[in-house]
């Protein structure tokens, strides 16, 4: 069944076995998929500055340059790219504030703060921020 | 519920050929058996020409992390009743080179703790009759889960860093960095410092997290190195702010 | 003594601005990407927002925000090329794209920000 292959080793160092990492790694396991959606999700983040970006330099320009870029926020293509970044961001808000306790220990009096305060304030600042920047935008 | 169970063990004799094939072996599955117990088994009554590293049986020695149905765990803390009817993937540990059968080669992470220098560093040993070093519980603490590390190396199979890049120092270790480093009784950060520093070393680590999963001592490798990051970050501004001379 | 010391210096503003993102864009891309286009809201009017730009606080947060985003998304892009790809010679090339289109980006908002009429 099986020639002895010629001696490419010796007695004491045996041929390894090195397996290659499979290009679509990320794919085998579903923690790994959620964390390459997770760093993906950098490219929306950089999108949305440029859309906020396009946003202060159609409001520089004047009036008919806004509506010009309200109605151009209305075509199909910038809306569904803006849907999909939004579901990115929104992942990338969710994984970050749900690591945010693994990632620092707060010590509060010399007592260890457990990490669901820890999360659970940052979705109340998250909630806090959204709602004050909002009341700004919708002319409170 | 079966009584036996059908182990698929990847097989591996570099003397004989150049890639893994898988053997099949129908062990018995009482209901307290790990898959080390199956491995036993199959050694001493089926086929004594299969090779793995086992030693302690009871999850403190490290030795027996292999992957189980893709999965890194310790074979000895791993019950074959859970995964009935089975058949049970027996391969080993992934990420390092495989020697024989579910032997892999470890050298490459006892170098990387070896560079670490899991000791505690003294700039100045304190002399016998000075007593002994004191560290309340609070300062035990700082440290403690980071020691309960095993060296079992299931982390460093999970970590797809470490897989895409060899060089990478890998969870483990920086963890056991930062266990002395948050010791009281240690003054050797600055040492650790220059291996951890590298783009190999702390800030290879991506955050993927996978590492404090499988961890069967919930060392939780992930927030060492998370925390080493940002230990490290604060020391460059304050070495950025204050000029070592000024210090 | 460390070395690559601009490392801890990019993995603060990383840190920064994943939180500055996290606490930001969606409120932003939910009003301006989805809610005003699809008229579940009222935009708001142009000279409101005019007003806003103007005010000094409002440019320099903006500023940041925009800064510390756009390197958050740059480093992170970056180990996604880099694990990806990890080729030792693409390696400059990508900090090149990748840090080089984050300070073009804050050129730009640096720049637009400065001119608010």
């Amino acid at each position: 069944m099986s020639e002895r292959l010629p001696p490419a080793y010796t007695e004491y160092h045996p041929r390894w076995l090195r397996p290659r990492m499979s290009t679509y790694w990320w794919l085998h396991r579903r923690s790994y998929l959620t964390f390459v959606l997770r760093e993906l999700s950098s490219v929306f983040v950089a999108w949305f500055v440029v859309y906020v970006l396009l946003l202060v330099r159609a409001v520089s320009r004047g009036e008919a340059s806004y509506q010009q870029f309200l109605a151009w926020s209305r075509s199909p293509l910038v809306l569904l790219l803006n849907l999909v970044g939004l579901l990115f961001v929104v992942f990338h808000a969710v994984t970050w504030f749900n690591l945010a306790p693994q990632a620092m220990v707060v010590r509060v009096l010399g007592r260890r703060v457990p990490g669901r305060w820890i999360t659970a304030s940052n979705y109340l600042a998250w909630a806090l921020v959204s709602a004050l920047t909002a009341w700004l935008l919708l002319g409170g | 519920m079966a009584d036996r169970i059908t182990l698929q063990v990847a097989r591996y004799r570099p003397e004989e050929e150049s890639s893994v094939t898988y053997q099949e072996y129908e062990v018995p599955c009482p209901k307290d058996w790990v898959v080390l117990d199956g491995l036993n088994f199959v050694k001493d009554q089926l086929d004594g020409t299969l090779s793995y590293r086992w030693s302690c049986r009871m999850g403190i020695c490290g030795s027996c992390g292999m992957t189980v149905n893709g999965e890194p765990k310790l074979t000895c803390a791993t019950f074959l009743a859970d995964y009935a009817p089975g058949p049970v993937r027996v391969e080993p540990l992934r990420n390092f080179p495989v020697i024989r059968d579910l032997v892999v080669e470890i050298g490459d992470f006892v170098r990387k703790l070896t560079r670490v220098k899991p000791w505690v560093i003294r700039a100045e040993e304190k002399p016998l009759s000075e007593g002994e070093y004191r560290q309340t519980p609070q300062e035990m603490d700082e440290y403690k889960q980071f020691s309960m590390c095993i060296n079992c190396m299931l982390c460093y199979a999970a970590c797809p860093i470490y897989g895409l890049d060899p060089k990478f120092i890998g969870p483990a270790a920086i963890a056991l960095a930062q266990r002395y480093n948050l010791d009281t009784r240690d003054q050797g950060a600055p040492e650790r410092l220059e291996i951890l520093s590298e783009h190999e070393g702390g800030w290879g680590c991506t955050f993927v997290g996978e590492c404090s999963v499988v961890c069967p001592k919930d060392v939780d490798p992930a927030g060492a190195i998370q925390r080493y990051k940002l230990s490290a970050a604060l020391e460059s501004l304050k070495a950025f702010v204050m000029p070592r001379g000024s210090r | 003594m460390a070395k690559r010391p601009i490392e801890p210096l990019l993995w603060m503003l990383f840190s920064a601005g994943g939180v500055v993102a996290a606490l930001l864009i969606p409120v932003l891309g939910l009003l301006f990407g989805l809610a005003f286009p699809l008229g579940w809201l009222s935009p708001p009017g142009h000279e409101h927002l005019l007003g806003m730009l103007r005010h000094p606080v409002t440019r320099v947060a903006a500023f940041v925000f925009c800064v510390l985003s756009l390197f958050h998304g740059a480093h992170r892009f970056r180990y996604t090329l880099y694990d990806g790809l990890q080729v030792k010679h693409l390696d400059e090339l990508i900090n090149l794209l990748c840090y080089g289109g984050a300070i073009a980006g804050s050129v730009w908002a640096g720049y637009l920000l400065w001119w608010v009429p």
